[in-house]
């Protein structure tokens, strides 16, 4: 009876004891199942020994150490789980405040100069509408100079960085106003369309500051992109609402807003936007953090079914894919949607916690990508020894190659995380130290396809 | 005999590492046998091995899972990875040097040691 009773309230003194761990922010939910685990066994070979179990949980709880030591070391060693906060260390309030103040400013100043920037060139008379192709060239050596110059402001890069991230940009300028293009022709789509990704990574490089090298700081950059974009998202709807009203509005007085919204408020907008939503990503972490790894939640299982049973039409009906134009450009962004998707849980996860349902879910959406995509790859192959390369095709087929190889070697390394053969940790590194392929095929693009190809 | 904290946290990792390359184990019983090892000497605060074993994790050192223990506990198990090895080889060169220099200093001082601390740490020295 006393046994029993001893081992009720035991249970409910590890109870507490594990409440007030959890409470702790860089102390996760399976840290606390490990202490508890070292707790009990403590407690076990106590009470063997021959003491009271009330006895024996004091003594473990105090083998176990000072828990604002304990949840001091967590965050060093987790800092990632503390990126919300940023910093480790409680700040003096009135000192934060008014460094965020300082932050809204400058990152408001550079929101201006970009919406500035895109203005620019009307003082040297090219014109949105009538110089179309200089601007598609250059749209991202408007923007993304600037959204750099807020990270190296923010992070307060060394002049040397400094120095290799404007090397980039001017490289970028260069390449992309040098090269003869035909009008209209493929290679000059294909250089509009990879010079911002390219430039990403510059833009990446800033933003991780001196962690670029780390997992953890490249991690927190692919976080930064979705949330990123998320917000870029809402901002543009928000706009939408807003111009929608003012064209209504200024109608009803007979005055036709679209010449004003053409030049001015859709380039200037759209600029300085990328800008505020960066601003917006850093500094309101705290609200938003998460909605690109809650969308993915969402979206994971929707996206598995939809492609397990266009697989199992595929079998049933013994359809081959009608590979059209733009029909492998469909499968290219389908795998960047699937690898966003695994992108955003990887980088959400919780890095020691077991494999769980929503993990097999992400293995059966993955591998059914990647048989979609497989199917699709050899038709556009049959295509290809039919019509011969264009750049269209080997820029298209270059990107299925590159994601297909990164989805195939992480569905290796989730299938070995799911049957407890290797650590989660591989899969992140796996894609964080992927992220500059992307960008050296996009630059290989934007530099070698145009001459290769003839600037067709 | 009381073990400065810095001296305590720069060896955690050659002492976790070797500990892992005798056999896989999880952090009670990793503990136990750094009291076993080092006779008692090395305390270590029970709560701050779990940051340690999860930055060498996060280093690929380690890789961790979870099983089912005889208790019907779910418990986190560690294994040393062949970069863990490769780890802990350098680890070795690097206190055997600085084993080496001190000894020379301890000869070259000929200071007296007192004879209990003197005889009990030579199995940690065979050990290591």
């Amino acid at each position: 009876m006393t046994a029993a009773g001893h081992d009720v309230s035991l249970e409910a003194q590890i109870d507490q004891w594990r409440r007030y761990l959890s409470r702790r922010q860089a102390i996760h939910s399976v840290d606390v199942a490990e202490l508890e685990d070292h707790l009990r066994e403590q407690v076990a070979v106590l009470v063997d020994a021959g003491l009271a179990t009330d006895e024996a949980f004091l003594v473990a709880v105090k083998r176990m150490g000072d828990l604002d030591d304990l949840s001091r070391e967590f965050a060093r060693e987790h800092s990632d789980r503390l990126w919300k906060q940023l910093v480790v260390a409680p700040t003096d309030s009135g000192d934060a405040r008014a460094r965020s103040r300082t932050d809204a400013i400058v990152a408001f100043c550079f929101a201006v100069a970009a919406a500035v920037a895109i203005k620019l060139p009307s003082l040297f008379g090219m014109q949105l509408d009538t110089d179309a192709g200089f601007y598609a060239h250059n749209l991202s050596l408007f923007v993304l100079p600037l959204l750099t110059g807020y990270f190296v402001w923010k992070r307060r890069l060394d002049t040397g960085t400094l120095r290799w991230l404007a090397l980039a940009f001017v490289v970028a300028a260069v390449f992309a106003n040098v090269y003869p293009f035909a009008p209209e022709g493929s290679t000059e789509v294909l250089t509009v369309l990879h010079l911002p990704i390219a430039l990403w990574l510059v833009v990446g490089v800033a933003y991780a500051g001196g962690r670029w090298s780390q997992v953890g700081g490249r991690m927190d950059f692919i976080r930064f992109s979705g949330e990123l974009f998320i917000y870029y998202v809402l901002i543009a709807l928000g706009g939408g609402v807003l111009t929608g009203f003012m064209a209504i509005l200024f109608q009803s007085i007979g005055i036709d807003i679209e010449p004003f919204f053409q030049s001015w408020l859709l380039p200037c907008g759209a600029a300085g936007a990328v800008v505020v939503a960066s601003w917006l990503v850093e500094s309101k972490q705290s609200m938003i953090e998460n909605m690109a790894p809650v969308l993915t939640r969402l979206f994971t299982p929707f996206f598995a079914v939809m492609l397990v049973t266009f697989l199992g039409a595929l079998l049933w009906t013994g359809r081959g894919i009608d590979i059209e134009r733009d029909m492998l450009l469909a499968f290219d962004l389908l795998l960047v949607v699937v690898l966003g998707l695994l992108l955003y849980s990887v980088s959400a996860r919780d890095r020691g916690s077991p494999p769980g349902a929503f993990d097999v879910m992400q293995v059966v959406l993955v591998i059914s990508a990647l048989l979609a995509d497989a199917v699709a790859l050899g038709a556009i192959a049959a295509r290809i020894t039919e019509f011969g390369f264009s750049p269209n095709r080997v820029a298209v087929l270059g990107v299925n190659l590159i994601l297909l190889v990164n989805l195939a070697w992480s569905t290796v390394l989730y299938l070995r995380f799911l049957t407890g053969r290797g650590s989660f940790t591989r899969l992140e590194r796996w894609q964080t130290n992927y992220l500059p392929i992307y960008a050296a095929w996009a630059a290989i693009v934007v530099i070698v396809f145009p001459p290769l190809f003839g600037y067709i | 005999m009381e073990i400065n904290k810095d001296l305590i946290a720069a060896s955690s990792t050659p002492i976790v590492l070797a500990i892992l390359a005798e056999e896989d184990s999880y952090g009670y019983a990793i503990l136990q046998r750094v009291r076993e090892l080092s006779g008692g000497r090395m305390e270590w605060t029970d709560g701050m091995l779990y940051p340690v074993l999860h930055r060498l994790e996060r280093l690929g050192h380690i890789e961790a899972r979870w099983e089912v223990a005889e208790s019907g506990r779910r418990r986190k198990y560690y294994r040393i990875t062949s970069r863990g090895r490769v780890q802990l080889a350098e680890e070795r060169r690097q206190w055997q040097a600085v084993d080496a220099t001190i000894r020379g200093i301890w000869q070259m001082l000929s200071l007296p040691v007192p004879a209990s601390h003197a005889a009990s740490a030579a199995p940690v020295h065979q050990g290591a």
